[in-house]
């Protein structure tokens, strides 16, 4: 099957390891896998901050990049909403974009992806991947099939880890305090692995971690469905 | 034209009044514990029923139906009204309303008068009008009773003491009751049942708001959960209820759906312990003078927002305070109006109608788009995609500014991968910043962000580089 990578602008600016890690587990899986080079933002930031203006030409731009694909990827549950939840409203007909769990499961069927991941891992579900997706349980389903990893329930784990795109810098005491909140449940889980399937939101919680020296790592669901025992996630410095 | 006093004098932006809020750690362990329990509640009363999601689908369909047929409802209701005996006045804005309540209890020489607690009264100030008028105003909801002899600001739409733990209220009842009394709930409530008692028995005229109107039987209903509205709303000789103009539903048949969905919602209950109907005027039997002033307030004008009209569609349960992680930490007053949380962030401003007002602007974006708060909504107001819409049009009321001209140029470089690449190797340099793969401070505005979080150092190489030398 041919899919197109929406990597997103975060991603493959910040966290290149996670575009590499779904290109490698879409092809062990038997995809094969384009980047259309042409592709940048889907225009989230500026449609959520009050910029709708500037987010039309975006959304236009991702439905003429991406609209020749069957199936667009996206390492992100909250661009993926973006894309299906707000684009048509921008007056787009977007190509049909999958979350990458939801493509897992609901479009290849599958669940045990092959993956050897020895860590203790929690989970953190983010906001729009819950609740605008309705990607559910998939996520965990896959995770709860990785050979070797030991998975621990996070408490209070639909609660908003308070990044919120420009919020977090808005409203920044705010989104300080529901950050610490969920560090104290990540903490809490001994987990030595935070996972999700938003590297925004990673980047959100893991920054707060980073600060506190409190030696969690935040890995993108992606990179640990990637790992296999032959070919080992390894912790980029 | 008057100040709306929707929102309070004087009150900060969100920001600045979140920064005082969040340090109050006393507040802060109350709201946890408060908003957690009523959360679980409300989730285990939700969870009982199979049609949840088909009633809300109903109670959508019924309040977009009243907007949309609002002109000729009103008109039948004041018909029905009218006809029971009931006397309808109109009010454009609060200064009317206010006024219009005044002339009313001069009329039945009425000093002190007894209210049911109600949204349409605390957003319109008819507590201070009165007493500007020289009419006292008690408040006989427990929650309320302790914010007026508090001589605080209400935090909650449905409890609106939320934010004071038992040991505050003990004191606030001590020092204004003059009364000694434990902590104890049960003593509490004891003490505010002797005070207000006595109230109940001596005052002739009452004020309410209303939950419901139904325009086709001219009935008025009020939910509560005490037993003090039914008092309010029987023993007095007149009663004044005032109401905002979208609280019409078309027929008794409507109550239905709202009747389940209105308890579940707010107190988690699954059926409401005191609902109030009455119909004009009895004879013989309860308040011999009825009058029902319907409000507008800011409502026509929000009805003209195709986005923004859903937020009258509100019921005014909670749920969405009670779930919304911003609240939780924040508390109702940082919101500056008697309409908190997710809901007060999309109706305070549309109801004070002016978004070049920075404490009505900031509201929008009091948000992390979550989503929580439109889960819960019983009538399905899509909250977030409210506050996108009103943002937009913050963005637009502000003009140009440092903000919008940075968005402007960030657009212009994402509208070309070419500009976007050298962006981003520029954008990548910034790792000479960072020590150990992180980086702990940035200048303004990034030290928004840093102020709490490290930032990773951006790679050397970013994904479309690798790709373009591996796979290109």
């Amino acid at each position: 099957m041919k899919v197109a990578l929406f990597a997103t602008c975060l991603t493959d600016t910040f966290f290149p390891e996670t575009a590499r890690a779904v290109v490698r587990l879409l092809e062990r899986l038997g995809c094969s896998v384009e980047f259309p080079l042409d592709q940048t933002c889907c225009g989230q930031m500026h449609f959520n901050t009050g910029y709708r203006e500037h987010s039309k030409p975006l959304a236009r731009k991702y439905t003429e990049v991406f609209g020749g694909y069957d199936h667009v990827v996206v390492p992100s549950g909250s661009c993926a909403g973006m894309v299906r939840e707000v684009h048509p409203t921008l007056g787009e007909s977007p190509p049909r974009t999958f979350e990458l769990a939801e493509f897992l499961v609901d479009v290849l069927g599958v669940t045990d992806v092959g993956a050897w991941f020895p860590h203790r891992v929690t989970y953190h579900p983010t906001c729009h991947s819950l609740r605008m997706l309705g990607v559910g349980d998939k996520p965990l389903a896959l995770l709860r099939s990785v050979k070797a990893l030991e998975l621990v329930e996070l408490p209070g784990s639909a609660q908003c880890c308070g990044f919120g795109g420009t919020f977090a810098v808005k409203n920044a005491e705010t989104s300080t305090a529901m950050l610490a909140d969920k560090m104290r449940c990540v903490l809490d889980t001994g987990a030595e692995v935070l996972c999700a399937g938003d590297n925004s939101c990673l980047m959100h919680i893991g920054g707060g971690l980073s600060r506190l020296r409190a030696g969690v790592r935040p890995v993108h669901l992606a990179e640990i469905l990637a790992s296999t025992e032959e070919d080992p996630w390894r912790a980029t410095p | 034209m008057a100040r709306n006093p929707v929102t309070w004098l004087g009150s900060p932006t969100f920001p600045k009044a979140a920064h005082t809020a969040l340090a109050d750690t006393q507040l802060r362990q109350n709201l946890r514990k408060a908003t957690g329990t009523i959360r679980a509640r409300r989730a285990a009363a939700v969870a009982e029923m199979t049609d949840w999601e088909m009633l809300r689908v109903a109670g959508e369909q019924i309040k977009d139906d009243v907007l949309a047929r609002l002109d000729t409802l009103l008109v039948q209701l004041e018909e029905s009204v009218t006809a029971r005996g009931g006397v309808v006045h109109w009010a454009r804005d609060a200064e009317e309303a206010n006024r219009i309540v005044l002339d009313l209890c001069r009329a039945e020489n009425a000093r002190e008068v007894v209210k049911v607690k109600s949204m349409a009264t605390a957003e319109i100030g008819l507590n201070e009008a009165l007493e500007a008028g020289g009419v006292q105003a008690v408040e006989t909801d427990l929650a309320e009773l302790i914010v007026q002899l508090g001589d605080d600001r209400p935090s909650h739409i449905l409890v609106p003491a939320i934010h004071r733990n038992r040991s505050e209220i003990r004191e606030i009842f001590q020092r204004r009751m003059g009364v000694e009394v434990s902590d104890e709930p049960a003593d509490l409530a004891e003490a505010a049942r002797t005070y207000l008692r006595r109230k109940f028995l001596t005052t002739k005229v009452a004020i309410s708001g209303a939950n419901f109107a139904v325009a086709d039987t001219g009935s008025i209903v009020v939910l509560e959960s005490e037993g003090n509205g039914r008092m309010c709303l029987t023993l007095p000789e007149t009663l004044i209820t005032v109401m905002g103009i979208e609280k019409l539903v078309p027929s008794w048949q409507d109550l239905e759906v709202f009747l389940q969905l209105l308890p579940r919602s707010s107190t988690a209950e699954r059926m409401n312990p005191y609902t109030s109907v009455w119909t004009g005027v009895t004879p013989g039997d309860g308040p011999q003078k009825f009058h029902l002033v319907l409000i507008d307030n800011g409502r026509t004008a929000t009805l003209t927002d195709s986005v923004g009209r859903q937020a009258l569609r509100c019921i005014r349960c909670s749920a969405c305070l009670n779930v919304c992680p911003v609240y939780e930490r924040t508390g109702g007053q940082s919101y500056g109006s008697v309409y908190p949380g997710p809901i007060g962030a999309i109706l305070t401003p549309q109801l004070v109608g002016d978004l070049t007002d920075p404490q009505a602007a900031s509201l929008p974006y009091a948000s992390s788009l979550c989503g929580a708060c439109f889960e819960v909504c019983p009538v399905r107001i899509d909250i977030p995609s409210v506050l996108t819409h009103l943002r937009a049009e913050v963005v637009e009321a502000k003009g140009r500014t440092a903000e919008s001209v940075a968005m402007a140029a960030a657009a212009w470089v994402f509208r070309e991968s070419s500009r976007y690449e050298k962006a981003q190797k520029a954008g990548s340099l910034a790792r000479f910043l960072a020590r150990d793969g992180r980086i702990t401070s940035l200048p303004w505005p990034g030290s928004r962000w840093t102020s709490s979080r490290d930032v990773p150092a951006p790679p050397a190489e970013s994904f479309r580089a690798w790709w373009r030398k591996n796979r290109g």
